[in-house]
């Protein structure tokens, strides 16, 4: 058994900067490169997207990383993880086996695939049979938006990965599976975890949280002295360097921007956290309180003391909704009086939107330079302040109505307050609200299926 | 003596759904008991006010120094209903680091920097 693996985070969302999976790969040594491209509601836009080509709805992004890659993974034996499948994981992994075929890899290496996440066709029976799937938030049952449901996948652990890296997977590519399971599997796999090993499990689990968001551990959006931070330019992505005790270090290539101390470590770890206690994942309970942290040398902090219990029996269920429509209009207003002026605007706009009858669920207005983020607790602005930007949002079912509202904001131009510019890119557009709606499957309702491709 | 929370703590937010989630880290262990006292539920919820529509929980951690709040009801709906500037409450864990607490003379002098 290996006595340390170090896992490297690639991608901390789909997005995230191109080059940071392949400065993993080539600043030093790794033997696993995981990817998260999944957000909550990336699922329904890869659905979409196969919608309209059956060989799409996956993170595209990953074919030409591949390409880019895989040649060094497969000279040094770097095994990547990565949620890059959406809803077509067959798709991407037949993509990702032509790349591999082109660069004269074929033979070399084999994919491994995990699906069985997708319940998107077995709603209506999940149903019938008395699975209400009720919004985990609100508690509303799922069929007073069944017929708007775009996308339904539950979320996948760590096993079935464990499983495609058994059958011999180098490159494990899932469908909707948790952040924090990219990282786990590799641990488990290496070091012969069991699956009733709650603490070893949880300390996986935790150090998957710690850098599936990326560089956010390693100096990128942290508050604490952010002035001295080194070279963010150059940020190095985070590094867990993973022991068979379940104790890890968090650390990142030499020569790299950013930083690993204990307060960003600390920021990462409090990242969307909900209660503490429980940090519920398909694979085990972690218990963020039972978290400890020492510095191990520069850039390298140590995690220890982890402890978990049981998974709960049941998986979380991702499910996107067709939500209505919004549109979001700004301009900007320059000094003398900035701020009032923007109000006046404000005050103008609503009145041609009452009078042209148009109908919102909401419409949110919103000073920035004045109170779009800290709202009353940033006090009134000084008198003098050189700008202030309108912004002006609608909501509500009604496309038309969201339209028309679109209409409405460059007119202001010319027909109110003076001193106004800022609207070079043209009308708002519309955009469809695809919603999320996050419900809980009893565990023996799905079946994880993995396969191992060879190229 | 009234000071704000930025001189003892740094913090990072984030959204579940519609409720925000602050976590709040102490600059250095010693002021970790100060936040508990201080920065109280109660306290936070009335700070928010007309930004926080919900309950406010609070989660202490002592291991790591920091309090953890959600703050339910916050985000214009949450997610991509949210027609927020910051509809994922990224900007809360600054605006709780605005809020002023009480400190006694002692504690005010040895604070950091």
């Amino acid at each position: 058994m290996k006595q340390k693996i170090r896992i490297a985070a690639g991608q901390g969302f789909w997005g995230d900067l191109p080059d940071a999976p392949v400065r993993q790969v080539e600043g030093g040594p790794i033997d696993y490169l995981m990817l998260d491209y999944l957000a909550e509601v990336t699922m329904s836009i890869m659905q979409k997207q196969k919608a309209r080509d059956p060989n799409a709805g996956y993170a595209k992004d990953f074919v030409p990383l591949m390409r880019r890659i895989l040649p060094a993974c497969v000279d040094r034996g770097i095994k990547v993880t990565a949620n890059a499948g959406g809803v077509n994981v067959r798709g991407c992994a037949d993509a990702v086996i032509a790349v591999a075929r082109e660069l004269g890899l074929g033979g070399k290496v084999r994919i491994g695939i995990v699906t069985g996440d997708d319940i998107m066709s077995r709603l209506d029976e999940l149903l019938e049979r008395g699975i209400e799937l009720r919004n985990m938030d609100t508690g509303a049952p799922l069929s007073t938006v069944r017929d708007r449901i775009q996308s339904a996948n539950a979320y996948l652990g760590a096993w079935p990965m464990v499983d495609a890296l058994k059958q011999g997977a180098q490159i494990v590519i899932t469908g909707r599976a948790t952040d924090t399971g990219l990282t786990l599997a590799p641990m488990i796999y290496e070091f012969g975890w069991s699956n009733n090993d709650w603490n070893h499990l949880a300390a996986g689990t935790i150090a998957g949280h710690i850098i599936e968001c990326g560089a956010q551990a390693s100096g990128g959006n942290c508050q604490y002295e952010w002035r001295s931070i080194p070279n963010l330019a150059d940020v190095g992505f985070p590094i867990v360097e993973a022991s068979p005790d379940g104790t890890f270090v968090v650390t990142k290539h030499e020569r790299t921007g950013g930083w690993i101390i204990i307060p960003s470590i600390k920021e990462q770890l409090v990242y969307e956290m909900g209660d503490p206690h429980e940090y519920i994942t398909p694979d085990c309970v972690a218990d963020f309180t039972t978290i400890h942290l020492e510095y191990e040398g520069r850039d390298r902090v140590r995690v220890y003391g982890i402890e978990g219990r049981p998974a709960t029996e049941f998986l979380k269920v991702s499910i996107s909704y067709s939500a209505g429509f919004k549109a979001v209009g700004t301009l900007v207003y320059a000094w003398p009086d900035a701020y009032d002026k923007a109000q006046a605007a404000d005050r103008i706009l609503r009145a041609r939107l009452d009078r042209l009858g148009l109908k919102f669920e909401q419409v949110l207005t919103e000073f920035v330079g004045v109170s779009a983020t800290h709202g009353p607790l940033a006090g009134r602005p000084s008198a003098d302040i050189p700008e202030v930007q309108l912004r002006v949002g609608v909501r509500g079912p009604d496309r038309n109505a969201i339209e028309r509202f679109t209409k409405e904001i460059a007119p202001l131009i010319l027909t109110g307050p003076p001193a106004v510019t800022g609207f070079a890119g043209g009308r708002p557009k519309v955009e469809e609200i695809v919603a999320y709606w996050p419900a809980l499957i009893p565990k023996e309702e799905i079946t994880p299926v993995v396969e191992v491709l060879e190229t | 003596m009234k000071v704000q929370l930025v001189k003892l703590a740094h913090a990072r937010s984030g959204d579940k759904g519609d409720t925000a989630n602050i976590g709040l880290i102490a600059l250095q262990e010693e002021l970790y008991p100060i936040l508990v006292r201080e920065v109280t539920a109660e306290r936070v919820k009335q700070h928010f006010k007309g930004i926080c529509h919900g309950d406010v929980e609070r989660f202490e951690l002592p291991n790591l120094g920091a309090l953890n709040f959600l703050l339910h009801e916050s985000l214009g709906g949450g997610g991509t209903l949210s027609l927020m500037t910051d509809a994922q409450g990224k900007t809360f864990s600054t605006a709780l680091l605005r809020m002023e607490i009480e400190l006694t003379d002692q504690e005010a002098a040895d604070l950091p920097g």
